[in-house]
């Protein structure tokens, strides 16, 4: 068995978010890069899957769709633990781009299990998993909490509205994950980045497609009026003005 | 030409979300000159399927299929890629929670329509169609222009105002083929839960943070929420600690939700858990530190201890309850 796991390379989560020019594209200088934190959290899981397998899980591979400048994201993940990567060398244009050129790889490549995180923390897209399993036409199950393979066949807890559900279905397929799927991500050993030096980062050209979207601008949100204090002495009075004023009880 | 919006109901009642796609899906149609076309899959009466109507569907389309009983992403694709070609839809509107999520990207390889996710607003404008939406985790916003001839936009719930425009809509009940081929989803197991308010739906908040020390101490939170027909959240480390399930995370790596009232109590205010909550209508902060990041993010605060607070809130919601 295999599994891939779809690794995106995003700003850190806590940078500030500044434009460039005319506001058309992200200030990049001083944004520290990091692997998308849901991914990070998949590959967590599928390396845990992999050392419970008793070798039945062959190798974790992860795969990236980007520049050459996003190579120290792959070689982090290799640290934590992945045995190879896979880079699609091109700018990652859209999600329906990013989801043509994984969905290549897999064709030639033949993996049993997908798994990509719930959304990038960049774009909040929540598409590439689902583009990749229709590109495939094979199945696909979001909100992935939870995922065991026994005995070959892959066991999914999948949040509902109110509950969850314990879903299996055949493989190959692509698991859409989120909160739960691993407790902690993986940190990497010195010993994991020692070896990651040496792990095969296969570079691919990518297959010509046509994204769909394209974005043109950026917006600051709106700002929000600045707070009103109300004197801990006298509690009741938010409930008045959340009343009164803002109306919204 | 048509719009077509993707509904949902909940045990055969339409969710509040349902409202806001049929009112968006409306106003989206008034820019493009275009009717709306809703779809119901599930098992929902009539009268209900009439309300849809009463935000401006022209046309309803229900789907009660036993094969469809349990979403599987591939098959709900298939089903309402097939509706959209019937209908000519130029556009589809979709919820951007977990059943819209999984669907929404199939249908965009199907139709070969570009998706703009999350969205919040009406599009800017239709030529080119340029839509608002979130990104960066709501630090910024961007205008996205979709170039496929057919449109998928997935609406962020509670972000977009209902409005009634009446419409004596009429119905169409659609018997569907499913494929096994593409419907391979087994379902062993359901555990839900009935009765609970749910996070994505509620209308008013009431979130702890490490601040309120103790899982003990969530007796006065939760009497509070209860109080105002809330719904409980919290954040991060605090479903870590197992102090409160996980499913009631929010922020970056949990839920992301946008409720009119969100009340942040002991929660410092960090970036990733601001991603989840920025969208909320108003956001009311109780914390000991005045210089918590929280209180910029909200409109009304009360610098104090949280044990001492809560008590007398509940005692003021019972005092208006009078
Ligand atoms: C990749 C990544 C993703 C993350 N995702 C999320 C996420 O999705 N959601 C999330 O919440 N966090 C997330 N975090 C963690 C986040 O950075 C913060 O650590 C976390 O939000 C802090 O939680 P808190 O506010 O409950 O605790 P703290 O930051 O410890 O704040 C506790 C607050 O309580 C106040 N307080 C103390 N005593 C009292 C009292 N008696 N009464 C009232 N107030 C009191 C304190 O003044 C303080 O402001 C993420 C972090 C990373 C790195």
């Amino acid at each position: 068995m295999k599994i891939l796991v779809c690794i995106s390379n995003v700003p850190d989560t806590t940078t500030k978010i500044r434009f460039a020019g005319d506001n058309s594209s992200i200030d990049t200088t001083g944004i520290q890069w990091v692997i998308n934190p849901w991914d990070e959290l998949s590959l967590t899981r599928a390396l845990e899957l992999k050392d419970a397998s008793a070798g039945a899980i062959k190798s974790v591979t992860v795969i990236h769709v980007g520049a050459a400048s996003s190579e120290p994201t792959i070689r982090k993940a290799l640290a934590i633990g992945a045995d190879d990567a896979i880079r699609v060398n091109a700018e990652s244009a859209d999600s329906y781009y990013v989801a043509c050129q994984i969905a290549e790889v897999v064709k030639k490549e033949q993996f049993d299990i997908i798994l990509c995180g719930i959304e990038s923390s960049d774009y909040n897209g929540s598409a590439v998993g689902g583009m990749i399993a229709e590109f495939l036409e094979i199945p696909s199950v979001s909100a992935v909490s939870g995922i065991t393979v026994v005995n070959g066949q892959s066991v999914m807890t999948r949040e509902i509205d109110g509950g969850k559900e314990e879903v299996t279905v055949p493989s190959p397929f692509v698991a859409i994950v989120q909160k739960g799927i691993a407790k902690e991500p993986r940190i990497a050993a010195m010993r994991g980045i020692m070896m990651a030096r040496t792990k095969p980062v296969k570079v691919t050209e990518p297959v010509s497609a046509e994204p769909l979207t394209k974005i043109v601008g950026f917006e600051k949100p709106a700002p929000r009026a600045a707070c009103k204090f109300v004197d801990a002495e006298n509690p009741a009075q938010l409930i008045e003005l959340l009343l009164n004023e803002a109306k919204v009880i | 030409m048509s719009v077509l919006v993707f509904t949902e109901n909940w045990d055969g009642q339409f969710k509040k979300l349902s409202f806001e796609l049929v009112s968006y899906a409306k106003g989206v149609a008034g820019m493009t000159g275009t009717t709306v076309t809703a779809v119901s899959i599930g098992k929902v009466n009539e009268t209900e399927l009439k309300k849809l109507g009463n935000y401006g569907a022209d046309k309803i389309i229900s789907i009660s299929n036993d094969q469809l009983t349990y979403l599987d992403s591939q098959a709900y694709a298939s089903v309402i890629a097939d509706v959209a070609r019937n209908e000519n839809a130029s556009v589809l509107v979709i919820s951007n929670n977990n059943t819209g999520k999984a669907i929404a990207p199939r249908l965009s390889v199907k139709l070969k329509a570009g998706i703009g996710s999350g969205v919040s607003k009406l599009p800017i404008k239709t030529d080119p169609f340029t839509v608002y939406k979130r990104t960066y985790s709501g630090n910024a916003f961007a205008h996205m222009v979709i170039n496929s001839d057919i449109k998928i936009l997935t609406l962020a719930q509670n972000s977009f105002d209902i409005s009634e425009t009446p419409n004596n809509a009429t119905i169409e009940n659609l018997n569907v083929i499913v494929d096994g081929s593409v419907n391979k989803t087994a379902v062993r197991d359901v555990q839900k839960q009935s009765g609970k308010i749910l996070l994505n739906d509620a209308d008013i908040v009431v979130s702890g943070g490490r601040g309120m020390k103790s899982p003990d101490n969530w007796g006065s939170l939760i009497e509070f929420a209860s109080s105002l027909g809330a719904a409980t959240a919290c954040s991060r480390p605090v479903s870590d600690e197992g102090w409160r399930p996980h499913d009631e995370h929010t922020g970056q790596t949990g839920k992301i939700i946008a409720p009119n009232l969100y009340i942040a109590i002991g929660i410092s205010g960090a970036t990733q858990h601001l991603a989840g909550i920025s969208s909320s209508k108003y956001i009311v902060a109780i914390n000991t530190d005045k210089d918590a990041p929280i209180f910029e993010a909200a409109q009304y605060g009360i610098v104090g201890d949280a044990m001492k607070v809560l008590p007398e809130l509940v005692n003021a919601v019972k005092e208006l309850k009078k």
